[in-house]
C-alpha cells in the first residue's frame, strides 16, 4: 500500500476516439513529489460500491512538480476502470492518487537506449524521454500503432529524428530484426505494449544474441474481467465471491481482508499470496511468478489472476 | 537550542567524549535483555523531541569533529569515496534530500535558498557558503555525493536497483564497522552481506531485500545495529586494521570502562525520487561502557545481552577476545532487577 494524495483534475483532453489525457494538480497548487522516468501512479476510482484502483504510467516531465499527467485508453471490455475515467472524471474532480513508483526505470549504465512502444504502451516512454534529455544519453524510440487516428502518441511525442512512428495501416510496420541488429554494444532495449509485441521483441532479441540483462519490459495490463468465482480464506474459513468485473484483489479489499499491494498489474510481487489448496485451474495473468511456480499452483497474484474450478483456498 | 560542538579526536589521543546530554539521547540498540537478528525496521523520522530519531539527519555535538576526521581519512585514502558513473543523479538526489532536510530541521545551522536550479547553501558550523547550479557538477568543488557527505555525519551507500536486486554502486565510507567500500563497490545485496553469519539461513536477507525493493519515495525507514569498538575510533576499516586491530589487546579490567565502546549504527533507508536509487545512511554513535552505565537500565541490560550472546555473534562483532573482561565489568551494574521494555532510559 502506498502513500496517497488527493489531487484535482485540471485538464481532460481527448487525444483520439479512445485515449484521453488527464492532468492532476494539488488543490492548493502545492508542489507534487518529482519522480523518475517510467514511474506510475495508482488512481483510486470510487465506482458505485466498488473501489477500483488502476495503475497508470506518468507521461509528464518527472522534474515538473506542478502536476501529473496520464493518458488512459478506454477498454470497453475491461472491468470498468478506464470507462470510469472516461465517463465520470471531469475538470474539478478530486481523486486519490498514490505517490509515484517505478518498476520500469531506465538502466543508466546503458550506452544507448532503444525504446519500443506499441499502442498505449507509449505512455511510460513519454516520461523516459524527459529523463534521457536530462541525462543527455543517446536513444531511439520506435512507436507502432495501427492507424494514425488511433495513434495517441503522435500528439504527445516531440518531433525528433530519433523518434520513429510505424503506422501499420500505411504499410510502415515495425521491423524488429532491423531495430535489434547493428546497435552498439552496451545498448539496452525497453518494450511496453501488448503481450504480442513484448514477446516478439524478447524472442527477436534472444535470436540476435542480446544479453538478458539488457532487456526490459512492462506490460501495461490491468486485471482482465472473467467469470465469477469463489475463494475460501484458510484462517477464518470465510468465503469471498469475486464478481465478473472485479479482480481477486479488489474482492479481498471489499471484504476488508488485509493484503499488501503496489503495482496492481502483476509486476511488483507485493500481493503474492500462498495457495493452501487448489482444485481447479488458476489463470495466472501476472509477470511475477515463474513458469514452474505457475504450474505448481501454490501461489497466486490476486491483483491480476483468476480461477476456474471447484475450490481455491488462500493462505490468508 | 543552540548546539555546542565538542573539540575532540577519533584517533591518536582519542579525546572524544559525550556530554551528559549526548549520553541520555543515545539510540541504545537493545529493546530487551537479549539479542538476535531481526528485520527491526520502523518508520523514520519520528521519535521523542531531542532524540536522534526526531529529524531526518541527526546533527549532534560531534558534528564538526566527525567531519574533520572524515577529511583526514579521505586525504589518506581517496577510495573511501567512490561513485560509479551512472550514480551521479543519485548523488544529486542525496544532496537535495540532505540540504532540504537540514535547512528545515536546523534553521539556525543550515540555510538553503533555491531559485529554480540556482541554489545557495550555507553551512554555519563548518563555515561553508556555496552557490551552485543544481544538476551541474561543474559548479561544485567535487561530485554532489562527496560534496554533501563531507558535511554530513555517518557513512552513506547509494544502491542502484536493477534485475530485482540492489547494487552498491556509490558510497562515502569512513566510519565503518570493519567493511570496505572499495571491496564491496559494484556488489549486489547478497554479495556484500555474505560475511554476516547465521542471517542468511534465517532468511533475513530475502525479507530485507523484498522490503527495500518495495520502498517508495516519501516513506523512509530506520533500524539500529551495533558492534563493539576499542577506543572511540570512527575509521575501523579493513584498510587500517593494522592500526586499530592490535588495540583490542590493550583492554584490562582497569581501563575497560573507558576504552571499550558500544558502537551503535542508526541506519536509514530512503527511496530517491529522480534516480529511483536507494540511499542507505549509516550513522555511528560511540559510547564507552562508563557512559552507558550512567543509565541504570542500560547497564543492567547491556550486561545481560553481552553475557548471553550467541558465541558466533561475539566473534563476528569482534569482541570475543574481551568478552569476559567486559561482562565482568558490567556485572557490577546488574543487580538482577527487571528492566522496562523499549530502548529509552528510565526517567
Amino acid at each position: 500500500m502506498s502513500k496517497q494524495m488527493t489531487l484535482e483534475v485540471t485538464e481532460v483532453e481527448p487525444l483520439t476516439a479512445l485515449v484521453t489525457r488527464f492532468r492532476f494538480e494539488h488543490p492548493e497548487k502545492a508542489p507534487l513529489p518529482i519522480f523518475s522516468g517510467g514511474a506510475h501512479v495508482v488512481v483510486e476510482m470510487p465506482d458505485g460500491e466498488m473501489l477500483r484502483c488502476n495503475a497508470y504510467s506518468l507521461i509528464s516531465d518527472p522534474n515538473d512538480a506542478s502536476g501529473y499527467e496520464i493518458a488512459v485508453r478506454r477498454e470497453d471490455a475491461g472491468r470498468g476502470g478506464s470507462r470510469y475515467m472516461h465517463s465520470e472524471v471531469t475538470p474539478g474532480s478530486k481523486m486519490r492518487i498514490s505517490v509515484p513508483t517505478n518498476l520500469f526505470a531506465l538502466d543508466p549504465r546503458a550506452r544507448k537506449h532503444v525504446l519500443i512502444a506499441g499502442g498505449i504502451g507509449i505512455t511510460p516512454f513519454l516520461s523516459h524521454l524527459h529523463q534521457l534529455d536530462l541525462l543527455q544519453q543517446p536513444f531511439e524510440l520506435h512507436y507502432a500503432a495501427r492507424s494514425r487516428d488511433e495513434a495517441a502518441g503522435l500528439k504527445l511525442l516531440p518531433k525528433s529524428a530519433r523518434i520513429h512512428a510505424h503506422i501499420s495501416e500505411e504499410g510502415n510496420r515495425m521491423d524488429l530484426g532491423e531495430i535489434l541488429t547493428g546497435q552498439p554494444i552496451g545498448t539496452h532495449v525497453y518494450v511496453c505494449g501488448p503481450e504480442g509485441l513484448i514477446s516478439a521483441v524478447l524472442d527477436a532479441a534472444a535470436r540476435h544474441g542480446w544479453p538478458k540483462g539488457a532487456l526490459h519490459f512492462e506490460a501495461f495490463a490491468s486485471p482482465p474481467p472473467g467469470k465469477p468465482f469463489t475463494v475460501t480464506l484458510a484462517k477464518s474459513g470465510r468465503m469471498i465471491e469475486v464478481s465478473a468485473s472485479q479482480s481477486l484483489l479488489e474482492a479481498l479489499e471489499a471484504a476488508e481482508v488485509e493484503i499488501d499491494w503496489s503495482c496492481r498489474g502483476g509486476a511488483c510481487g507485493r500481493c503474492e499470496t500462498k495457495v493452501a489448496a487448489c482444485d481447479g485451474q488458476i489463470e495466472h495473468n501476472d509477470h511475477w511468478l515463474s513458469r514452474d511456480e505457475r504450474a505448481e499452483q501454490k501461489k497466486i497474484m490476486p491483483c491480476m489472476s483468476r480461477f476456474t474450478g471447484d475450490a481455491l483456498v488462500l493462505d490468508l | 537550542m543552540t548546539l555546542q560542538f565538542n573539540d575532540e579526536t577519533f584517533r591518536g589521543d582519542y579525546s572524544y567524549f559525550n556530554t551528559e546530554r549526548a549520553i541520555k539521547r543515545l539510540p541504545f540498540p537493545f529493546d530487551r535483555d537479549e539479542y538476535m537478528y531481526s528485520v527491526n525496521i520502523e518508520a523514520h523520522p519520528g521519535g521523542p523531541k531531542g532524540s536522534p530519531f526526531e529529524f531526518r539527519f541527526d546533527v549532534d555535538e560531534h558534528y564538526i569533529s566527525e567531519m574533520k576526521d572524515r577529511a583526514i581519512t579521505l586525504d589518506d585514502d581517496p577510495l573511501r569515496c567512490q561513485s560509479l558513473p551512472h550514480m551521479e543523479l543519485a548523488g544529486w538526489d542525496l544532496l537535495e534530500i540532505i540540504m532540504v532536510s537540514k535547512a528545515e530541521d536546523y534553521p539556525d545551522l543550515f540555510t538553503l535558498h533555491r531559485d529554480g536550479n540556482r541554489w545557495h547553501w550555507i553551512n554555519r558550523p563548518l563555515g561553508i557558503e556555496q552557490r551552485f547550479t543544481f544538476l551541474d557538477p561543474t559548479t561544485l568543488p567535487c561530485g554532489p555525493m562527496e560534496y554533501i557527505t563531507r558535511q554530513t555525519q555517518g557513512d552513506f551507500a547509494l544502491l542502484h536497483e536493477r534485475d530485482g536486486n540492489l547494487w552498491m554502486d556509490a558510497g562515502m565510507v569512513t566510519s565503518q564497522a570493519d567493511w570496505s567500500l572499495d571491496f564491496d563497490i559494484g556488489m549486489n545485496f547478497f554479495e556484500w552481506h555474505a560475511p554476516v553469519p547465521k542471517a542468511k539461513q534465517m532468511g533475513v536477507f530475502d525479507k530485507a531485500l523484498k522490503f527495500l525493493l518495495a520502498m517508495q519515495q516519501g516513506q523512509s525507514y530506520r533500524r539500529l545495529n551495533w558492534t563493539m569498538t576499542v577506543n572511540p575510533r570512527l575509521d575501523t576499516s579493513p584498510e587500517n586494521y593494522h592500526k586499530w586491530g592490535p588495540e583490542k589487546r590493550t583492554i584490562t579490567p582497569e581501563n575497560v570502562g573507558r576504552k571499550q565502546h558500544l558502537r551503535i549504527e542508526l541506519q536509514s533507508f530512503w527511496r530517491l525520487p529522480r534516480s529511483n536509487a536507494i540511499a542507505f545512511p549509516i550513522r555511528c554513535y560511540l559510547a564507552c561502557l562508563e557512559d552507558i552505565c550512567t543509565q541504570p537500565k542500560w547497564g543492567r541490560r547491556l550486561h545481560r545481552v553481552l553475557r548471553d550472546i550467541d558465541p558466533t555473534l561475539a566473534e563476528y562483532k569482534g569482541f570475543a577476545v574481551n568478552q569476559e573482561t567486559i561482562v565482568n565489568y558490567l556485572s557490577q551494574f546488574d543487580d538482577g532487577a527487571p528492566t522496562s521494555p523499549g530502548i529509552f532510559p528510565d526517567a
